[in-house]
């Protein structure tokens, strides 16, 4: 439940404990825990409830979804 | 804003919802169980969109709206001592105790701070040696991984005056108990997709079987809600109970596996209070043993707690999704935001404050 | 003893103590509940002709010019925060209630409640500041008091400053005159200040910069006035953001208001910050920023007049005036269907969960 926004990371610092990165949503940063996604890199989307992100943003899921509005309309006018 | 606005595009609305006024051939009645979406549907005005054979209810995924009476009692007598600094996300401070809240607590006098993140709770620990710093930990599965960290980190540094006030609550039993009322009218779910995010939706599998029911994990934007609203319906219009992922970019069949560890390492699941609701057995999260010296329901002796809840509020049928709260014969009168008698009226993300702030309420609707 | 009785009667506290033993943060807000507390308790004891209107400022009639006098306190934490410091404040929020009334602000006094213990190089600051503002807005400062409170007793410092304006020539401003057809014109971004304020503020902290958009309105509004004759309302909607300045139109003129979210503008970083700390802009405090309500007629040529002025080049309108649910503030969403914009209630907790 509970808001969580997507954001961009900018930095990830593993040298401390818990992982942390800076987060920029919408070019406002935070600093968010990266602690439980191991192998996100610099560049990828999260989405991040407070504090802690809880997972990436798959590109290709989210374009997927957005493509089905368009499919969803083909499919029902046939 | 990247994967947000591109949700909120209302030609796109416009066409899911003409989609599923063409697929609805029968009545349905579907339930969305997460806050965060009656808000969306609400605040959008989602329902006027659909067609009309089409009910929507909401249902109990407000986690500030169903912890129990008591611990929020608890809460209140551990935050008035003087040698306390209470620590919370915002939303738990209007919402009523038997005789008080939270913030009453705040103008009284008591050290009662919002934080953002439970790291900032442990920080102001370490920051305050000298007092006894307890955060607040309420939520869902969503926020649970977060709650865990802070112990777990505070056991780890040897922050000894951090504890933590626990009431998490699960999902899936409360969807069973919902499932098996015998008043039960919800043939379909929308899934709350930041649980889901966290937990995976493995354990949605026997649910679907055992009972029938389609279960679909959505997200939060509007066109996500609307999308989680369509394949519910074409399931429903198909026959079919699965169970199918409709906020995929984020939510992976088995979730978070460093966050879940994380879940097994402090917390054990015990039987947890739905306030207005009643008692469902393994609902919840309590600390384990190993971190009793952070456990604040141990630490601290606030006496006996005795309960007292408005006569007057139905929460309870509320979160079923038995009644919405525009039938409540208080929702205006007696229990506004400024004067809740329950927590749906005061949690923003409660069906009663929803439908308050944003005109469900007969004669404030200007359609 | 008749006449000891016959006060007794009226005295009963009029806010039920079983409804508020205390005053709450929430009264000060700016919404439901300062409402409350403004017609309970003051409005009801000082009635009067120009303190019903509850406008900004009170205009006293007769005379030519009429003044108008109007006054604020400024209690910010913190003094210092980014793009101001509650001097710089204290004077543009006098200069903008003036300003509100249809009124060029011409003096303005200023009272100091400093705690014991505030350094003096803070408070240097804050006069360079005051000074610097009313300079900008053209006030001259003519007096003033300074008291000083022991330590713990107030916050670094608090500042009321209160001051008189020339209303001027054809202006006929007054939140009763809101009329169907009326845009509501915005000259900039919402919801700055607030989001400013609370990046500072202990617990909620962001690391890029927003800062408050303070600024004195006088200027703009002469513009806006001279450009158009029917300028029924201006208002600045401070605390309770401007969902609470457009319900208070509502309810003082008995008109509808219809609000478009498309229309909104929001800067993309204050819509970060919104998102993250699950606030509703249009509940977030703003200064410098001003509502203009326009008779449809003239609001194409105030609407340029003022994007011509620096502190309005962003000018937008954002809804219009309706007959419809009186009373009642509604906004249009982009998703299409309309919901209701409330008044603030309590104060805007950051929504987590």
């Amino acid at each position: 439940m509970c808001l969580a926004i997507p954001g961009k990371v900018l930095t990830i610092d593993r040298t401390v404990s818990p992982v942390m990165g800076n987060v920029s949503f919408g070019g406002v940063q935070k600093s968010v825990c990266l602690e439980w996604l191991p192998d996100v890199r610099v560049g990828e989307y999260v989405i991040v409830h407070v504090g802690f992100a809880l997972s990436t943003v798959d590109e290709k899921d989210a374009l997927e979804t957005l493509k089905m509005f368009k499919e969803m309309e083909e499919q029902e006018g046939e | 804003m990247k994967y947000i606005d591109e949700y909120r595009d209302g030609d796109a609305a416009g066409k899911s919802a003409e989609m599923i006024r063409r697929i609805t051939t029968r009545e349905w009645t579907l339930m969305e169980i997460c806050g965060g979406q009656t808000h969306t549907i609400v605040k959008y005005g989602i329902e006027s969109l659909l067609p009309p054979g089409l009910t929507l209810v909401h249902g109990p995924g407000c986690p500030v709206c169903v912890t129990p009476l008591e611990i929020i009692d608890r809460a209140i007598a551990i935050a008035t001592r003087t040698d306390v600094i209470f620590t919370s996300f915002g939303d738990m401070l209007r919402v009523p105790g038997s005789s008080k809240d939270l913030l009453t607590v705040k103008a009284e006098g008591g050290k009662v701070r919002i934080v953002y993140s439970p790291l900032d709770a442990v920080r102001i620990a370490r920051e305050n040696p000298d007092m006894k710093v307890v955060f607040f930990g309420v939520g869902f599965e969503t926020t649970a991984p977060a709650n865990a960290m802070s112990v777990f980190q505070a056991k780890k540094q040897g922050i000894k005056n951090f504890s933590l006030l626990c009431s998490h609550v699960l999902v899936p039993p409360a969807i069973e108990a919902l499932l098996s009322s015998p008043a039960n009218r919800v043939q379909g779910f929308l899934a709350a997709g930041h649980v889901c995010t966290v937990m995976g939706y493995e354990e949605y599998f026997p649910i679907a079987e055992r009972y029938h029911v389609p279960l679909v994990v959505t997200g939060f934007e509007p066109l996500d809600v609307l999308q989680g609203i369509y394949m519910t319906v074409r399931q429903l219009e198909e026959g079919r109970c699965q169970v199918e992922n409709q906020y995929s970019r984020s939510v992976r069949r088995e979730g978070n596996r460093p966050a879940q560890d994380l879940l097994k390492q402090v917390f054990r699941v015990s039987d947890r209070t739905w306030r207005g609701i009643g008692e469902i057995p393994n609902s919840g999260y309590a600390l384990r043993e190993e971190y009793a010296d952070h456990d604040a329901e141990k630490i601290f002796d606030v006496g006996e707690i005795r309960t007292r809840e408005s006569p007057l509020c139905i929460a309870g049928t509320i979160l079923q999704g038995l009644k919405k709260p525009n039938e409540c014969t208080a929702f205006g009168r007696e229990c506004t935001p400024e004067h809740p008698l329950g927590a749906p009226m005061v949690s923003s993300e409660g069906a009663c404050a929803a439908y308050y702030h944003f005109g469900g309420y007969t004669g404030r609707t200007p359609s | 003893m008749n006449q000891i009785a016959d006060l007794s009667a009226g005295l009963a506290c009029p806010i039920p103590l079983s409804e508020y033993k205390n005053v709450l943060l929430a009264h000060g807000g700016g919404g439901k509940l300062t409402q409350t507390l403004i017609q309970k308790m003051f409005a009801s004891r000082f009635d009067n002709q120009m303190l019903d209107i509850l406008h900004d400022g009170a205009v006293f009639p007769g005379g030519s010019p009429r003044y108008a006098f109007s006054t604020d306190s400024y209690v910010i934490k913190p003094i210092f925060f980014p793009g101001g410091d509650i001097g710089e404040l204290a004077v543009n929020g006098t200069v903008n209630d003036l300003a509100m009334c249809g009124a060029k602000p011409l003096y303005l006094s200023s009272a100091f409640i400093i705690e014991e213990g505030l350094p003096m190089d803070d408070l240097w600051k804050i006069v360079l500041s005051m000074k610097a503002a009313a300079d900008r807005s053209g006030v001259s400062l003519v007096t003033g008091d300074t008291k000083v409170v022991d330590r713990g007793k107030g916050d670094g410092i608090f500042i009321n400053t209160s001051g008189i304006g020339a209303v001027l020539p054809h202006a006929e401003i007054d939140p009763r005159n809101a009329r169907r057809g009326d845009r509501i014109i915005v000259n900039g971004p919402i919801a700055v200040h607030g989001i400013a304020i609370m990046s500072v503020r202990e617990g909620l902290e962001f690391d890029t910069e927003i800062r408050s958009d303070t600024a004195p309105l006088n200027g703009l509004v002469e513009r806006i006035l001279k450009a158009g004759k029917d300028v029924h309302v201006l208002r600045d909607p401070t605390r309770g953001g401007v969902a609470s300045a457009v319900n208070e139109i509502a309810q003082s003129s008995g008109k509808g208001i219809l609000l478009d979210e498309e229309a909104l503008p929001i800067g993309e970083q204050v819509r970060g910050a919104c998102e993250i700390l699950g606030f509703d802009p249009l509940y977030v405090a703003n200064e410098g920023k001003l509502l203009a309500f326009v008779a449809a007629g003239s609001a194409g040529r105030v609407l340029q007049e003022m994007r011509s002025h620096p502190l309005g080049k962003e000018s937008v309108i954002i809804g219009e005036v309706v007959d419809d649910h009186p009373g009642i503030a509604v906004m249009k969403s982009r998703v299409g269907g309309t919901r209701v914009v409330d008044m603030l209630s309590g104060e805007q907790l950051p929504r987590i969960c």
